[in-house]
């Protein structure tokens, strides 16, 4: 009854210990484990025929490479295209891990901001590093806009500085509060029809059947929540190596 | 993406159609106001515009938070090593209170993307 169960972490067996702390394997690392198995399966599988008229799997395949490919491309232009395998890598990664979360008896690792931190933070470092790899010290004409007047500009560059380290907050906060709110909600309104049946008896079971009805609403929601989300997740990964490649001139 | 079906689906209808000239007609006036805004390349606004409402919205709230969170997180530590006590987190509050405005404003596609300042 409690809508927050869902989101525990079980140890499922200890993997050694790291000084004091004993890391274990857990339910949220399984499903990690299951979303990267069955990920590479599908497209190792999708692909090996490489027939010239593509089966079901390749053509599912085909359709995530080219959903990826055209998104990549579309933001980060055609040099975009060197990050392909991370942005594909994350899109789907994500995508899996929310879509598990609508399985009963699954586990949604996405709505653990440890989970999400980590991959808005990959793409921050990613960022920086590569932009400055790429473009030295000339990365950071980033925060420097053009045509600003010399009087405010220092506060200009401290404002687009903060907004650059926000990135990585807004991005994870996004993926992992979505993932969380729409779960408690539908286990909020499955926990109604337990109580309506149990308070009130027939009438209440009967009754039962309008929270029911939003539960069959909610879970439709939440597919397209788990695939938006993880669009967004995406793209915005992409928007923001588009930085990286070309920071303004 | 959308842009290649849309002309090879165009293509197809009969030219000389009436009601299908009008409804070209009107696509290709949505084409041309969408080409016409101020981004030129535009992908980051109008993917935004893709999104269902409510992702938007949300998208847009943790915009703002995450500024305001940032700068009073910077104000706060700047307090604690520098000993200047209120007066980093007065300003870096009221700095980041601005960067989120300006995330914002960059989500909704009000100003250019910063890195089409060139």
């Amino acid at each position: 009854m409690d809508p927050i169960h869902q989101f525990q972490i079980v140890n499922l067996f200890p993997l050694g210990k790291f000084g004091h702390a004993e890391i274990f394997f857990t339910n949220s690392a399984a499903f990690m484990v299951l979303a990267v198995v069955l990920l590479t399966g599908f497209l190792v599988i999708g692909t090996a025929g490489g027939r010239a008229v593509p089966g079901r799997l390749q053509s599912a395949a085909e359709l995530t490479y080219e959903f990826v490919a055209d998104m990549l491309r579309s933001t980060a232009g055609a040099e975009g295209m060197r990050f392909f395998p991370y942005v594909f890598t994350i899109f789907m990664f994500v995508l899996l891990l929310n879509m598990f979360g609508l399985i009963p008896f699954g586990f949604t690792v996405t709505s653990h901001i440890i989970i999400t931190a980590t991959l808005a933070l990959l793409v921050f470092f990613t960022v920086l590093g590569y932009g400055l790899i790429r473009h030295g010290l000339h990365f950071f004409n980033l925060f420097v806009p053009k045509g600003v007047p010399v009087y405010i500009l220092p506060m200009i560059v401290a404002i687009e500085i903060l907004s650059f380290i926000s990135r990585p907050i807004s991005h994870s906060v996004r993926l992992f509060a979505n993932m969380l709110a729409g779960h408690i909600a539908l286990k909020v309104f499955a926990g109604f029809i337990i109580l309506l049946g149990g308070a009130l008896g027939a009438i209440g079971w009967v009754g039962g059947v309008l929270p029911f009805a939003m539960i069959v609403a909610l879970t439709a929601l939440e597919m397209l929540v788990a695939f938006l989300q993880a669009y967004v997740f995406a793209i915005l990964t992409c928007i923001y190596l588009n930085d990286a490649i070309h920071p303004g001139h | 993406m959308s842009d290649g079906t849309r002309g090879k689906g165009e293509r197809k209808e009969p030219p000389d159609d009436e009601a299908a000239l009008s409804a070209r007609l009107q696509r290709l006036g949505e084409r041309l106001a969408t080409a016409n805004r101020p981004s030129e390349n535009g992908s980051g606004p109008r993917q935004a515009a893709d999104m269902s409402a409510f992702a938007r919205g949300f998208r847009l709230s943790t915009e703002l938070v995450a500024g305001v969170l940032v700068g009073a997180v910077i104000g706060w530590l700047l307090d604690r090593w520098l000993g200047i006590s209120p007066w980093g987190l007065i300003v870096f509050l009221l700095l980041g209170f601005a960067a989120g405005v300006l995330n914002v404003m960059r989500a909704a596609g009000v100003v250019r993307q910063r890195s089409l300042n060139d």
